[in-house]
């Protein structure tokens, strides 16, 4: 088994490699890309990346204003405010501070604010818990925001920058929201390529805000819209957010050239000839791509696919990398009590055959995802033992059905 | 200060804010805004809240604003100025605005009492330079005249109905004035639209205030409080000879009355101008009345007092700065504004 370091990219300048965690990469990204107003409100895990930054600025290497805000819902509010008035502004949030976000980051897509918010992802309340799920970032799914979900900390530095540019890109001017793992990747600590200030610099340009508020004659931004005009404006965001699945490829093209570290929106790990596969995304694809390489060894066929772009979703580049495989599991660490969960429901709107398709909620609240669990659901799929329609829950090494059974286990 | 030519005059030379909207008949918005932005120098930039002033002058395609206005949501307008007076030292900072700019925010006292406050009171703690201009109609107008904190003891709405068993709203109006006055900003007024000298004068302190300014400014709603709109100044001015709204300024602390009616009229004459007391005549609802008088008694009571305590201060050096106001220059350059947002595209006919 070959180890995956993230620094083995040709092309590295090995002077920048830090051990640092995925919250300090996503700081230093910021201080390279120095934006011009930070508005923060403080919640775990998301606050060693607005401490650190605040260090940065209170050490005087970068020049960003740090507006620290009474809540989220002004964090986000003022970023709009500035990014519109033309400030280059970004946030971090997570978990309830998301969710008090999302009014305004509905705003900010229809307005068109090209803000970057670094989620720590959290699970919701409640009961209140502090560790990572993807429950906070599907509450903005369909807001109109870029999604990104980073795998380590060297990609929550990596996604920092390239959602800057794509955020900013004139046919996009949408918020991305860059999410790191709550503690798996916020807190922990692995090697992480920095860039050189100047290349990031450059790769991100100055910003340069159509038509901003500030040193404009006039212009009435927000205004008041009936049922005639409201589903074009609406439509035209869609069209934005849709462009951003050819705009993601291009930025992280030119960041393969600047870095040697490529990325796509879908990742198809080891697919070829393979007869199950999962699907998932953010940290724990980087332990299944563990378990995959160690089935493998053992001769079991079986691959990954990591998605990386969540919105909007590469319903192609899905339904591409799925269509050799018969065998699919689809892992949520998200639930939507009643239905299946969010992922599950993304692709199977992307793939022909949905009956190949099975649905696993997996880490709530920061429950482990030990590897014997990933490989119970691999294992479980290729014995076609798992019940169509019906999500399987990884409680612990094992995917448990409900199946005729009650709680508990 | 201004006097009414030269901020006729502003306001034909730059006209800020056109006509076109769809405010209803005597409502008092309009003729504060436009006493508000004719009596400020220089550029102005606007932060609205969701309320009746945003819905009836920006029904999209079209707009009333000539000058670079922004509305975001309901409760977050002081959060949204917030982070446009940091792009604007920012953009300073880089050298890519030469001119200094005014940042005025307008909302309701729905946006401002109740769902805004905390926005405010963040904004204000965090000393943002703007001029916070509530309009206070004392409802919820735009939903429908539903009872919002600033609703006065007795008055119906739509959520606080007068009927058999009630007699319209059952407290009394939260004091806004003191709340904020108590973040220590440098400038704090109520006015009212009938007043529009004192309150063009109060625009111009505000300006002059290195720090937020906040203005509450009692604006008519014929509608909502049930009189003809022919009435709307007449309405707001018993408010203020009735001393139920008195004129006062909070300068570094300091209180004073701006405005001091030679003899108050009773409160009687406002109330029965108005619709939304109307159930207060019934028989039997003196206690109502007369509490209504006495809440209002105290109140001036308080102000009078607060004013003879300050008297001192504003006789002093301190003070004197304050009564310096900027003049409105004599020619202004005329600004044609963009009407709408260039992204805002029409969609492609798919045929
Ligand atoms: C979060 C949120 N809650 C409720 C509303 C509905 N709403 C829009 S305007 C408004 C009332 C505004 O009252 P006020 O601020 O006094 O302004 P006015 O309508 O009187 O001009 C309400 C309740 C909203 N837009 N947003
Ligand atoms: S309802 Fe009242 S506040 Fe609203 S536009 Fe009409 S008069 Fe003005
Ligand atoms: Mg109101």
């Amino acid at each position: 088994m070959t180890p995956r370091l993230p620094f083995h990219t040709p092309g590295v300048d090995l002077h920048h490699l830090r051990v640092i965690t995925g919250a300090q990469g996503v700081a230093h990204a910021m201080r390279q890309i120095d934006p011009d107003v930070f508005p923060v409100y403080p919640i775990t895990p998301q606050t060693p990346i607005i401490q650190t930054l605040s260090q940065f600025v209170a050490d005087g290497l970068c020049h960003t204003h740090v507006l620290d805000v009474e809540s989220e819902h002004s964090a986000m509010s003022a970023a709009v405010g500035a990014a519109l008035a033309g400030a280059r502004t970004m946030t971090a949030t997570a978990s309830q501070g998301l969710a008090l976000m999302v009014e305004v980051i509905y705003l900010a897509a229809s307005l068109r604010a090209p803000v970057v918010i670094a989620v720590g992802n959290r699970a919701l309340s409640g009961p209140i818990n502090i560790h990572g799920d993807h429950s906070d970032a599907m509450l903005a799914r369909d807001s109109g925001a870029i999604q990104i979900f980073a795998e380590t900390a060297e990609e929550a530095y990596d996604f920092t920058i390239i959602g800057t540019k794509l955020a900013e890109h004139k046919r996009i001017l949408l918020p991305v929201m860059v999410g790191l793992d709550g503690f798996t990747i916020t807190h922990s600590a692995e090697p992480v390529a920095l860039l050189p200030d100047s290349a990031v610099k450059d790769f991100v340009g100055p910003y340069a805000y159509p038509s901003p508020l500030l040193g404009n004659q006039a212009g009435t931004y927000g205004p008041f819209s009936m049922p005639d005009s409201y589903f074009d404006l609406k439509y035209q965001e869609i069209e934005a957010v849709e462009a951003a699945l050819e705009v993601f490829e291009l930025v992280a093209e030119e960041f393969f050239r600047l870095s040697g570290r490529r990325y796509q929106a879908v990742e198809a790990y080891r697919l070829e000839d393979a007869e199950a596969a999962l699907v998932m995304m953010g940290s724990h694809s980087g332990t299944a791509k563990e378990v995959v390489d160690k089935m493998r060894d053992q001769g079991t066929r079986v691959g990954l696919v990591e998605i990386r772009l969540y919105r909007p979703f590469p319903r192609h580049a899905i339904e591409q990398a799925l269509a050799q495989v018969p065998r699919v599991a689809v892992l949520d660490k998200a639930s939507s009590p009643g239905t299946l969960p969010p992922l599950f429901l993304d692709v199977a709107a992307s793939v022909a055959n949905t009956s190949k398709l099975v649905s696993v909620i997996y880490g709530l609240g920061g429950r482990d995802v030990p590897m014997a669990g990933l490989q119970d659901i691999l294992e479980g799929v290729l014995a076609d033992r798992f019940p169509p329609r019906e999500p399987g829950y990884l409680f612990g090494n094992k995917v448990w059905h409900k199946e005729g059974k009650s709680w508990p286990i | 200060m201004a006097n009414i030519k030269e901020m006729a005059a502003h306001s034909q030379i730059d006209p800020r804010f056109g006509s076109g909207h769809s405010l209803c008949r005597g409502c008092g918005i309009p003729s504060i805004v436009r006493t508000v932005l004719s009596s400020i120098p220089g550029p102005v930039a606007v932060i609205n809240a969701t309320s009746c002033l945003e819905v009836a002058t920006t029904r999209y395609p079209f707009t009333a604003w000539k000058i670079p206005w922004m509305h975001v949501a309901f409760e977050n307008s002081a959060a949204v100025a917030s982070g446009v007076e940091a792009a604007y030292h920012a953009l300073k900072a880089r050298g890519e605005l030469s001119e200094p700019m005014t940042l005025v925010v307008f909302a309701g006292d729905g946006g401002t009492y109740d769902i805004g406050l905390q926005a405010l009171s963040g904004a204000l703690e965090r000393g943002h330079r703007f001029i916070y201009v509530c309009y206070d109609n004392e409802a919820y107008m735009n939903t429908g005249i539903q009872r919002s904190s600033a609703t006065p003891f007795g008055a119906s709405t739509t959520t606080s109905p007068a009927g058999r068993a009630a007699m319209g709203k059952p407290e009394p109006r939260k004091n806004i004035v003191e709340i904020v006055a108590a973040h220590r900003i440098p400038y704090v007024a109520q006015a009212a639209m009938s007043h529009w000298q004192d309150l063009s004068n109060k625009v111009q302190r505000a300006y002059h205030a290195e720090g937020p300014a906040f203005l509450n400014v009692l604006s008519a709603c014929p509608p909502g409080w049930g009189h003809e709109p022919r009435d709307a100044v007449r309405v707001v001015r018993l408010a203020v000879d009735s001393g139920y709204w008195p004129l006062v300024e909070v300068i570094e602390g300091h209180w004073r009355l701006s405005y001091r009616p030679s003899e108050r009229v009773p409160v009687m004459q406002w109330l029965t101008l108005q619709g939304r007391f109307r159930h207060l005549f019934q028989p039997d609802q003196e206690e109502a009345l007369e509490k209504i008088q006495t809440i209002i008694d105290d109140e001036w009571e308080r102000m009078t007092q607060r004013d003879a305590q300050s008297a001192s201060w504003f006789a002093s050096e301190q003070a004197r700065r304050w009564e310096v106001l900027p003049t409105l220059p004599d020619s202004w350059e005329p600004r044609l504004g963009e009407p709408m947002w260039e992204h805002f595209r029409k969609t492609p006919n798919p045929a």
